[in-house]
């Protein structure tokens, strides 16, 4: 037998039908398939992001200067809660994988256990996002009725330090303090926190409404995973997927929920870090 | 009819069950909780160095070549990628290159943005 006909051979009897050529179970390939869809239209998004941050790198705010909040500490703590829940996470892509692994065993309390944890830290990251929106929009407006930013009619931006009066600071961290402050608090519009027209941490609105689009796209992933996690969990619960003998279905929904935690690596360097 | 010929049976899929069981070898509790300490010590690290004084560039190439080590993690063990057949691999993996294009054309793009005066 010639190599080619060999080739040919093998051609048939893998692309041939009746078998899965890539070993996997068309479910898990379908889940893929959808997985890189989804990972295209982040990617855009966040290339976007850096696009427009690239043109406007003067006047973008930095991050480690808006997100210096965290529960019960007062002061600056940047990027510290985000860190946290970058942990919640990757946390619970761990128990995810153990509900996984158990249910290659049939193990069906474990997969109750780990699966019922990989839902708790997916709520327990959703309401860190939700906290953390709390402060981004409500912004110095939590600090003081005072504590904000001045837009000047130009449209460039000097915010409030706290616990010092009549001085103001702009981006690059220059100071202005006397007269010269109190005639831009008196010529400029004065704005707290963060909407999609404007936010106070810098000149330009885009960083708001990336922020939001972003990271709200990312919590309404989470979202749905929580609720398909719970699914499974009932189906679980109730013998469906032991009856079948197969737990395919765990790591089908496994698969995206590794997905939302690999797309927050990536808004955590990009959105965050950077 | 050749003896080849199998019917498609959409619910009993041929995924054979020796190479299903050493698709799962390479992936127990022990690696699982491995890769879990190498993902938060390199956030932790991460974290650690955007407060320090080294120059943005560098700092900017670190966290992109870390970020890739971090996702060659998630999508490798905890996505179970590794273990799968190489073909499937590189059917998922290579449109990836399209974003690599993209992420080219948009920063070049940006930068011509900055030159426009108003």
């Amino acid at each position: 037998m010639s190599t080619e006909t060999a080739v040919a051979t093998a051609r048939k009897t893998v692309w041939g039908g009746g078998r899965s050529p890539f070993n996997v179970r068309w479910g898990k390939l379908y889940m893929w398939i959808f997985l890189v869809s989804d990972a295209f239209t982040f990617s855009s998004l966040l290339v976007a992001y850096g696009t427009l941050r690239h043109r406007f790198t003067d006047i973008w705010p930095r991050p480690g200067d808006v997100f210096t909040h965290f529960p019960f500490i007062h002061g600056n703590v940047p990027l510290a809660y985000v860190g946290l829940m970058t942990f919640i996470l990757i946390m619970s892509s761990v128990t995810m994988v153990l509900a996984v692994d158990a249910g290659h065993f049939m193990k069906k309390k474990s997969v109750q256990l780990w699966l019922g944890l990989t839902i708790v830290g997916g709520l327990m990251f959703l309401g860190s996002q939700a906290w953390e929106w709390y402060h981004f929009i409500n912004g110095s407006a939590l600090e003081g009725p005072n504590e904000g930013a001045y837009f000047a009619p130009d449209g460039r931006v000097a915010h409030t330090i706290e616990g010092q009066e009549g001085v103001l600071k702009f981006h690059d961290g220059t100071t202005i303090k006397g007269e010269e402050a109190e005639h831009w608090m008196k010529s400029g519009e004065f704005f707290q926190g963060a909407n999609l027209r404007r936010n106070e941490y810098g000149a330009t609105p885009l960083f708001g409404n990336f922020f939001f689009f972003i990271t709200g796209f990312h919590g309404f992933h989470v979202f749905s995973g929580v609720v398909i996690n719970f699914i499974v969990f009932l189906l679980v619960s109730r013998g469906v997927l032991e009856r079948k003998k197969d737990y395919e279905l765990v790591e089908k929904v496994g698969l995206y929920w590794h997905f939302v935690d690999l797309v927050w690596v990536f808004v955590f360097t990009f959105f965050y870090l950077v | 009819m050749s003896e080849e010929f199998i019917s498609p049976d959409i619910h009993h899929e041929h995924v054979s069950h020796e190479s299903e069981e050493k698709a799962h070898e390479g992936l127990n509790t022990k690696v699982i909780w491995k890769v879990f300490w190498i993902l938060l010590g390199v956030t932790i690290f991460e974290v650690g160095i955007s407060f320090t004084s080294i120059p943005r560039t560098i700092l900017l190439y670190t966290f992109v070549t870390l970020t890739i080590v971090k996702a060659y993690y998630i999508v490798g063990y905890f996505m179970h990628m590794k273990f799968e057949m190489v073909p499937m691999q590189w059917s998922i993996l290579l449109p990836f290159v399209l974003i690599v294009y993209l992420i080219f054309i948009l920063i070049y793009e940006g930068t011509a943005l900055g030159l426009i005066v108003y």
